[in-house]
């Protein structure tokens, strides 16, 4: 059924679809109205028996599901940005347990400076804690993801993070396709877990294990995510067939036919940058884009045969690895080390940003005439960086770096100075 | 819901000790014998496990957990923090736990119970739910996680066994830690510093009664019966509630293995852990002292205290230490004359 829903509001309404037994969070924004609306869903009784637990932080909020998911219960949370550091202990144990829960991160920047904008910082630090990571594009494929994550956590008892853009996606109204309940019946059988606590059949979950069996476990871990790369597909294709439309799945290409340059990027900017790439396709270039749908784990061999035709790599992505560069393109990086096709990182929105199309046919317009660095920061405000900088040489004790920046930033918007004054 | 019976037909209690009072006398009828010389009693920790000779919390836990296994018919799921209880039952492929069994992390085995108890809720499973840890796990980085669970009212019985440190890493500092106590983080150093700092003290069983929740108790492992019937009244009622168990470390605390029914004996004869229970936020049962016994005596047969005896600043760290146990005496009115209540 075709209905105009804000992006939490259609997470919410696609959770309670999949018949969750325990939801438990914590709220943070921009996760919040989806959790608000789990809420309210519940006590209308739109979720039959299923408890929605209210705790006193994050760290909590994960450990209860992990609690409730051993049970043998399918169990959601969702949080975002400090949220999900909140509960990083708690991230590695849940899937080092191999517990399927689903969590959305509505991604959101990590102070400092404490910033609610968004961007992929916060997802991107647990991409090694072992859970399946799925990107969503828009809040159609958000809704969707969240069915499918189900599926896939079940089927592998492994949990699934879905990450949708903190305000660009889960603020914005929509028209989204609400399947029925038949249909998600009809995808998503009943939970029928690989290990549970019961006292008919006790044993223990989660002890020591020393150097004699580690690695095999923790290999065991990696080599369920590898699976995932047949289960993803698989299940995004007979989602399609129930459906019938075509949510998730590993990559998705765009106008890549024949193109020079391959943008590779995730999350709900790959709507941008086609936009983009029709513009400059138009005008003659051949750009395409490719947008990953699975971080982790990292379709490493399907990126390769799709990128392995162009000329040259930009990967446009909304985190920062400090000290080092791209994350998303470090991975890039791995999977076309063979070849000597160049990779250009670009770090963008971080903070939330705008990524406009004036700023992408600037930079893509560099790419093709093979004008872009190996890491660039798309719309950095150098000037603003040099002057910090020149302050900090000048002054021992120079104060805070950040609020400095923002008096800075005000004094030259509010009085048009050009350069910015050393603050007394 | 399965028999008791059923869970481990080839567990039976094996008991070491024949004639003697230590388990009970299993040579008299059967029904004369204690619950501890029932060959039916369960056995939710099994022997075999890696604790230390004498430890205190392998004790307090079996018997804690056994009582809990008989009130609720074996029907239940155990939620364990980090610590030497979890790591001494389950080198594995061993496991000493003849019942379902989880340990997560150091901080949240509260929030995993509670986690527990809306899965069994949602499932309409009448299931019962247990967390435990050591006072480390309880007292400081498990806190919010148990207050929260607390303030919540969930359906868990939350059991803490206090050795007054970090056992596990070595003996480090905790917040249960006693003043003037030696730890490996407080260790003693001459007149200005003599062990462990004279705080406010963090009483977890007043700060479970703040909370309001329908039942505390504090327990000790020189009172098992006692132990016993607390965890007993404590399955009888649903919604949060907490047992505060005292447990030698005779590793942690520089005494003997022997030492340890002794010194858990003296620390409630002295005053300073006084014995109570308490339902909805108020005191409802204190064990009376029987013989009011001076503080030396509780810290003498401990080497963590050993240097309070060496110096003047020990000794005005004694000296504390039995003021807090006066402080107790008055306020559980510990030496009054009916002694009713002694169990
Ligand atoms: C987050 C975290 N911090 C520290 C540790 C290390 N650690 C494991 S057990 C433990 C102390 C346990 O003390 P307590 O809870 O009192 O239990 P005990 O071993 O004394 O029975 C510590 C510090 C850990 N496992 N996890
Ligand atoms: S160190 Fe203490 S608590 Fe740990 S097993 Fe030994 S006696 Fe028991
Ligand atoms: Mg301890």
């Amino acid at each position: 059924m075709l209905k105009q829903l804000e992006g939490s509001h259609a997470v919410a309404e696609a959770i309670a679809l999949c018949r969750p037994e325990v939801i438990c969070a914590y709220p943070i924004s921009p996760q919040t109205h989806i959790v608000e609306h789990c809420g309210e869903l519940v006590r209308e009784g739109a979720m039959g028996s299923c408890e929605y637990m209210n705790v006193e932080s994050e760290f909590a909020a994960l450990s209860a599901c992990i609690g409730s998911s051993a049970c043998g219960a399918r169990t959601y949370t969702a949080t975002a940005s400090q949220g999900l550091l909140y509960m990083a202990e708690a991230v590695y144990n849940a899937s080092g347990l191999g517990l399927p829960i689903v969590m959305t991160v509505a991604n959101r920047a990590i102070g400092a400076p404490i910033n609610i904008w968004n961007d992929h910082t916060d997802s991107m630090s647990m991409r090694d804690a072992g859970w399946i990571q799925l990107f969503a594009e828009t809040n159609q494929e958000a809704l969707d993801l969240h069915i499918q994550a189900f599926r896939i956590a079940e089927q592998l008892s492994q949990p699934v993070m879905v990450c949708m853009d903190g305000f660009i996606l889960t603020h914005a109204y929509e028209r989204v396709d609400m399947p029925t309940q038949e249909q998600v019946d009809a995808f998503l059988p009943p939970y029928q877990p690989q290990q549970i606590l019961d006292p008919a059949n006790p044993y223990s979950i989660g002890a020591m294990v020393g150097p004699e069996a580690f690695t095999e476990v923790r290999y065991l871990a990696h080599e369920k995510q590898l699976q995932a790369l047949d289960v993803i597909p698989a299940i995004a294709a007979e989602f399609e067939q129930i459906f019938g439309r075509s949510s998730g799945g590993l990559i998705r290409e765009y106008r890549t036919d024949d193109a020079e340059t391959i943008v590779v990027t995730l999350g709900s900017v790959a709507g941008t940058v086609k936009d983009v790439v029709d513009e400059m396709r138009d005008a003659g270039d051949r750009i395409g884009v490719v947008t990953i749908g699975s971080f982790r784990p990292f379709p490493t061999a399907e990126l390769r045969a799709v990128l392995k035709a162009a000329k040259r790599v930009v990967v446009l992505e909304k985190s920062l690895a400090v000290g080092f560069g791209g994350v998303v393109a470090n991975n890039i990086h791995m999977a076309l080390h063979h070849t000597d096709i160049p990779v250009h990182t670009v770090v963008a929105g971080l903070g939330g940003r705008p990524i406009t199309m004036p700023s992408l046919h600037k930079l893509f317009a560099e790419a093709q005439e093979d004008k872009l660095q190996d890491t660039q920061f798309l719309d950095l405000q150098h000037d603003i960086v040099n002057a910090e900088l020149a302050r900090q040489r000048a002054l021992i004790g120079s104060g805070p770096t950040a609020e400095s920046i923002l008096r800075n930033i005000q004094a030259d918007t509010a009085y048009g100075g050009a350069s910015a004054q050393p603050a007394e | 819901m399965p028999d008791i019976k059923d869970l481990s037909p080839d567990q039976k209690v094996k008991f070491y000790q024949k004639g003697t009072f230590t388990v009970g006398n299993r040579l008299v009828d059967a029904d004369a014998r204690a619950v501890q010389a029932s060959m039916e009693r369960t056995n939710a920790i099994t022997s075999g496990h890696r604790a230390c000779q004498g430890c205190g919390e392998a004790l307090g836990a079996r018997y804690a957990l056994d009582t809990a296994m008989r009130a609720t018919g074996g029907d239940m799921i155990a939620a364990n923090a980090t610590g030497c209880l979890e790591v001494f039952t389950t080198p594995y492929p061993e496991t000493s736990w003849q019942m379902p069994w989880m340990h997560s992390l150091f901080g949240n085995a509260p929030a995993v119970a509670s986690g527990m108890q809306a899965a069994m809720k949602a499932k309409g499973r009448s299931t019962r739910i247990i967390a435990q840890g050591g006072d480390g796990g309880t007292v400081d980085i498990g806190f919010g996680c148990l207050s929260g669970m607390f303030e919540r009212n969930d359906d868990v019985l939350y059991i803490c066994y206090d050795n007054e440190a970090y056992m596990n890493t070595g003996v480090q500092r905790s917040g249960a830690t006693p003043g003037g106590a030696r730890t490996a983080t407080t260790m003693p150093a001459g007149e200005a510093y003599p062990g462990n700092v004279f705080g406010t003290g963090k009483n977890l069983p007043r700060i479970a009664m703040a909370h309001n929740i329908p039942y505390v108790a504090t327990a000790s492992v020189a009172y098992l019966q006692d132990l016993e019937a607390k965890v007993e009244k404590a399955m009888q009622v649903h919604g949060a509630r907490y047992i505060h168990v005292y447990v030698p470390c005779p590793l942690g605390w520089g005494c003997a293995s022997h030492a340890t029914i002794n010194l858990a004996r003296l620390v409630v004869e002295t005053g300073f852990f006084p014995l109570f229970e308490a339902e909805h936020g108020r005191v409802t049962q204190t064990r009376p002292i029987r013989q009011r016994i001076p503080i030396e005596e509780y810290l003498k047969p401990q080497r963590r205290f050993a240097h309070l005896f060496k110096s003047e600043a020990g000794r005005e760290a004694i000296a504390k230490l039995q003021a807090m146990c006066d402080h107790n005496i008055v306020e559980y009115d510990l030496l009054r004359a009916d002694k009713e209540t002694i169990r």
